[in-house]
């Protein structure tokens, strides 16, 4: 039913008819048999013909890139109720196909059910019914103030789409790292090539199958491939570029990104530090940072990486966590639902090695099991600044305890290494909370509680220094794929008044230009 | 020597100065006294780099800086002031606010045109942001440069805000180094290299660069007065000004009108002979020079055309009918060279403008506020100004910066700050309330799921029509109640109503 809606809809705005809806979706040929069944349903035959050779012919990248151009070009994106039906149509497309969304999740990282709906579903159906509720006051004109020289003009900034950006996803959130910055790239007008990553290959496929379905055809793409595809498409030309994922890909991405001066916005990760110090509640303490720790498997950017606390505080928080964990895992982690796993057999020998090679002692778990590709929760202590697990983001569930006598030395600690994603401090004095705030830099900052500051659509969500460059989520991610164009709008009077700025110079005429131009003038009042 | 320079910059910046804002506003105040004091001595300077008019520097540059500083200081406590934003359920009763911080050393590349502009106003972003400054003005105006590392250092902090000078491989050496943000004001190319080079340490760049700015003449306007804007705004600085107004597109019909408009223009501006006149400024170097006039070869100049090597000067010049296909259509000219392009209407000049890479501003000429806005709307460009050019240039409420090959990032007033602070995102929550908290951890069941997923919910206020009228008839209704249960209440307390409503106050007190 409602696609019909979408296909009507789409019909009208773009004054096109059934050539819009049945182009393939580029690099996937696979489902383009699932598109054709509903989109061709009644329309000639001639279509149905063209459609099967062009999806034969497979469409090149640079061709899927020129294509949406020629959309862009053509003004569809830019109405306001075009977006908003975007926005709706993408809504539909987790809500019907939750349960697909889920099933794929658990195929690829064994997400537990609850964490699927709760990091990957419903995060992403806040945001859009966020964006689709300002969607209307992002987009209106920010009328600025003037000065006296300009005080009869229009004076304004609009919010004016891009072009076609490119939006790289990452495997630890697959849906959501990839479709909340498409929100927002949709929301401002964008067109939009999403690339899914490869390495979580049923979320990968599903997305490939679903967006073409849901969203127009013309303006968004899905693009496929492991790291030469993605090389290769990076040679294109995009008007934005927004990439999620660690140092090493962001640097080509930067690189190929010179080449056409495109503005990108880079997601990296980095080791988030979390420190205890003072007064805790060492059970509600152990319980948020177990919880965001192994969340997804410690899979997440914005878990802690590692603990900062003094000897005495360790003393009290290694039980706090063992009796956490078997309260949220049971005594054998590996049989519990609400664990998730390693995403590939790669990474997981990666972690394996990482913990082998660490020189701090294993006080929790430190099992694995390569066929289900599962490494039990585990917890270090006496671990070195310059140990193996501390040179890199762990991106597991491995929680190393470093141990600092005062709370100067933690901060110094943390200042010492890169500037990380997020950064966290318990305490239950807020002299401690703001001493760390005050002197730390991260991209954001959360006290008492792990993770829940990228859940509020209102916060930007981004890094700084080496844990990346601009930010998103709700009208953040909107202005992020949007170019703030400023106004002027002059009128024909006042000729006398723009006079003084002409040469021949005069003295006279510098001191009135000097008088109009400064932004308090005493004429403030008109 | 570079390397040890930043080094003792980046140390200074880690000792927290920067960090109280009095600290910034006292530097700011420095810098302004610097630019009221120093004034002549700055005219001066950029007489010997481009023969700069002694007005023409106050009024393009120092009059801008001045303002900037000066909103600057009044504006630096609200900037940077933590702002709270929304909450959800599961944060109702925590701080959340985004927190501007300084980013850490800033390197600031600055240009030759307005060498003291391009440098200093983003410097006062910087300051204001609580950043420490690597500022690496122009070698190119020489004078410039050799003042502002003299003067600098003497009304600023030294450590902080170090002035470093030298060509092309200082700055090469230079931008191999580590930066928090790196700003750039130049050319395309140059802002290529700027940007590769920042890979290495995943520094955030802002690229101020050029473009060819299309300025549209629409036969529908008052050509006197916008022959006269366009005329200032191009020859200004010689025509060597980042946002002039590159080339002119209009119909045929106007063209002849258009030319004589300027001509006339020019002869109120800078007389017969622009070479002898003060106001008018020369070509920066020789290369340039050659650059500008070989631009010019094969096509006969209608107005101007004249030139003088050994002052590195070229007239005035406006040409007529060039071909869009021409190599002066090709690159940025920046110089003071103005070709005509005529085209059929205002759709032909909106194609004719999409074609082209987006430029860093686009001027309208048109009567009709409905034609310029369809205007604004079907192209885009870094910035636009309407029946007059380079005007948004002047206000600081206004971002000020490219898109596409025209530049990323925008600055100018409130948004050098932005640009220059990292947003950090700050969730200030308590060990408390961990009855809420419960629903979220492992193990999971599908009623502690449906808790969470209640909480989270964002903004908790939806804005739907259908909560509208929920929320009205429910207001309705609960006065209706409250005042029942007032009547209820009153009579209750045995007061006689229809007493005192009969009676009335008057009777009451009397």
């Amino acid at each position: 039913m409602r696609m019909t809606s979408a296909l009507s809809f789409l019909t009208q705005v773009t004054g096109k008819s059934s050539r819009n809806l049945q182009g393939t979706t580029p690099g996937n040929t696979r489902d383009s048999s699932v598109c054709s069944s509903w989109s061709l349903r009644g329309l000639r035959g001639w279509c149905r013909l063209r459609h099967t050779s062009q999806s034969e012919r497979m469409e090149t990248q640079s061709q899927v890139v020129e294509r949406l151009r020629e959309t862009f070009r053509s003004g569809v994106t830019l109405p306001e109720q075009f977006r908003r039906t975007q926005l709706t149509n993408l809504i539909a497309m987790i809500e019907e196909n939750e349960e697909q969304i889920i099933k794929a999740l658990h195929k690829d990282l064994a997400k537990p059910k609850f964490e699927a709906v709760l990091s990957e579903v419903d995060i992403l159906i806040n945001e859009l019914y966020y964006a689709n509720a300002n969607l209307n006051s992002w987009m209106k004109r920010e009328y600025v103030t003037k000065n006296l020289a300009t005080k009869l003009d229009d004076c304004f900034v609009r919010r004016e789409p891009l072009g076609v950006v490119l939006v790289i996803g990452a495997w630890n959130y697959p849906l959501q790292l990839l479709l909340l910055p498409m929100v927002g790239a949709i929301a401002a007008g964008n067109c939009v090539i999403i690339k899914p990553s490869e390495i979580s290959a049923a979320t990968e496929q599903l997305i490939a199958e679903l967006v073409p379905k849901y969203l127009s055809q013309d303006c968004y793409a899905v693009v496929q491939g492991g790291a030469e595809e993605t090389k290769a498409l990076l040679k294109n030309r995009f008007d934005h570029i927004f990439y999620t994922g660690s140092q090493a890909v962001a640097r080509s991405v930067l690189v190929a990104a010179s080449v056409h001066l495109t503005p990108v916005t880079l997601e990296l990760g980095g080791k988030c530090p979390c420190l205890l110090y003072g007064a805790v509640n060492m059970a509600a303490a152990a319980r948020r940072l177990v919880w965001a720790k192994y969340f997804n498997s410690g899979q997440s950017c914005v878990a802690p990486d590692y603990v900062l606390c003094t000897p005495a505080t360790r003393e009290a928080l290694l039980p706090e966590i063992q009796k956490t964990l078997v309260d949220c895992f049971g005594t054998e982690p590996q049989a519990s639902p609400d664990l998730g796993r390693i995403v590939s057999p790669r990474h997981w020998t990666h972690l394996m090695e990482l913990l082998g090679r660490s020189k701090g002692k294993v006080v929790v778990g430190g099992e694995g099991n390569q066929e289900d590709k599962y490494i039990a929760p585990t917890v270090l202590v006496d671990v070195a600044e310059d140990d193996a697990l501390m040179q890199e983001e762990i991106f597991g569930p491995i929680l190393p305890i470093i141990c600092v006598d005062t709370l100067e030395e933690g901060i110094a600690f943390i200042n010492r290494q890169e500037k990380p994603l997020a950064l966290y401090v318990f305490s239950e004095e807020s002299s401690v909370v703001e001493t760390v705030l005050k002197n730390t830099s991260s991209g954001g900052f959360c006290s008492n509680d792990g993770i829940l500051h990228m859940t509020l659509p209102s916060l930007p969500f981004g890094g700084v220094g080496s844990s990346g460059w601009g930010n998103y989520h709700g009208r953040w991610g909107f202005e992020t794929f949007s170019h703030r164009r400023a106004c002027m709008l002059r009128g024909w009077g006042l000729e006398m008044l723009n006079g003084l700025r002409y040469p021949p110079y005069t003295e006279r005429k510098l001191s009135w230009v000097r008088w109009s131009a400064s932004p308090k003038s005493m004429c403030s009042l008109m | 020597m570079d390397r040890q320079t930043v080094q003792r910059t980046r140390e200074a910046f880690l000792s927290g100065r920067t960090r109280p804002l009095e600290f910034r506003l006292q530097q700011l105040h420095a810098l302004k006294r610097m630019i009221n004091e120093k004034e002549t001595e700055i005219s001066t300077a950029l007489k010997q780099d481009i023969n700069r008019s002694q007005y023409d520097t106050p009024l393009l540059e120092l009059i801008g800086i001045e303002n900037e500083i000066k909103l600057a200081i009044d504006k630096l406590a609200v900037w940077a002031a933590p702002r709270p934003v929304e909450r959800n359920l599961l944060t109702i009763s925590d701080e959340v606010y985004i927190q501007p911080e300084p980013l850490g050393v800033v390197l600031i590349i600055g240009a030759w045109n307005y060498p003291w502009a391009l440098t200093l106003v983003p410097l006062i972003g910087a300051i204001a942001a609580g950043n420490a400054a690597v500022v690496k003005p122009s070698e190119l105006s020489e004078y410039s440069s050799l003042l502002l590392r003299a003067l600098l250092p003497r009304y600023l902090d030294k450590d902080l805000y170090p002035v470093v000078t030298g060509g092309v491989s200082e700055t090469q050496e230079l931008l191999r180094l580590r930066f928090d943000h790196v700003f750039y004001t130049g050319s395309s190319t140059v802002g290529k290299l700027v940007m590769e080079a920042a890979a290495r340490h995943l520094t955030p760049v802002t690229l101020e660069l050029g473009g060819k700015s299309p300025c549209y003449i629409d036969k529908n306007c008052d050509i006197r007065t916008a022959c006269r804007r366009i005329t200032w705004g191009k020859f200004v600085n010689c025509g060597q000004t980042c946002i002039a107004p590159d080339f002119i597109l209009c119909e045929p019909c106007i063209q002849g009108q258009v030319v004589e408009c300027i001509r006339q223009t020019l002869l109120e501006f800078y007389g017969a002979d622009p070479k002898c006149s003060p106001d008018y400024g020369r070509i920066v170097n020789q290369r340039h020079f050659n650059r500008v006039i070989g631009l010019m070869e094969g096509y006969t100049p209608v107005v101007g055309g004249q030139s003088d090597a050994s002052q590195c000067y070229i007239a005035p010049t406006v040409l007529k009918d060039v071909p869009p296909q021409s190599r002066m259509m090709q690159e940025e000219i920046f110089g003071p060279l103005l070709p005509i392009v005529t085209v059929s209407d205002m759709d032909d000049a909106i194609h004719f403008i999409n074609e082209r890479e987006k430029p860093l501003a686009l001027y309208i000429f048109c009567s009709d506020k409905k034609a310029s806005k369809k205007m604004i709307g079907e192209t885009t460009s870094g910035g636009v100004t309407v029946n007059d050019v380079m005007m948004h240039y002047t206000l600081s409420s206004l971002p000020f910066g490219g898109v596409g090959q025209s530049g990323m990032g925008r600055y100018h007033g409130k948004h050098t700050f932005d640009q220059l602070s990292h947003q950090r995102a700050c969730l200030i929550r308590s060990l408390g309330m961990e009855s809420v908290n419960l629903a979220r951890y492992p193990p999971q069941d599908r009623r502690r799921a449906r808790r969470v997923r209640m909480a989270l919910r964002s903004p908790l206020i939806d804005m739907s029509k259908r909560t509208f009228i929920w929320a009205v008839t429910a207001t309705i209704i609960g006065f209706g109640l409250f005042i029942s249960l007032l009547v209820i209440l009153l009579i209750a307390s045995g007061l006689n109503c229809t007493c005192w409503y009969w009676r009335g106050f008057y009777n009451y007190f009397y």
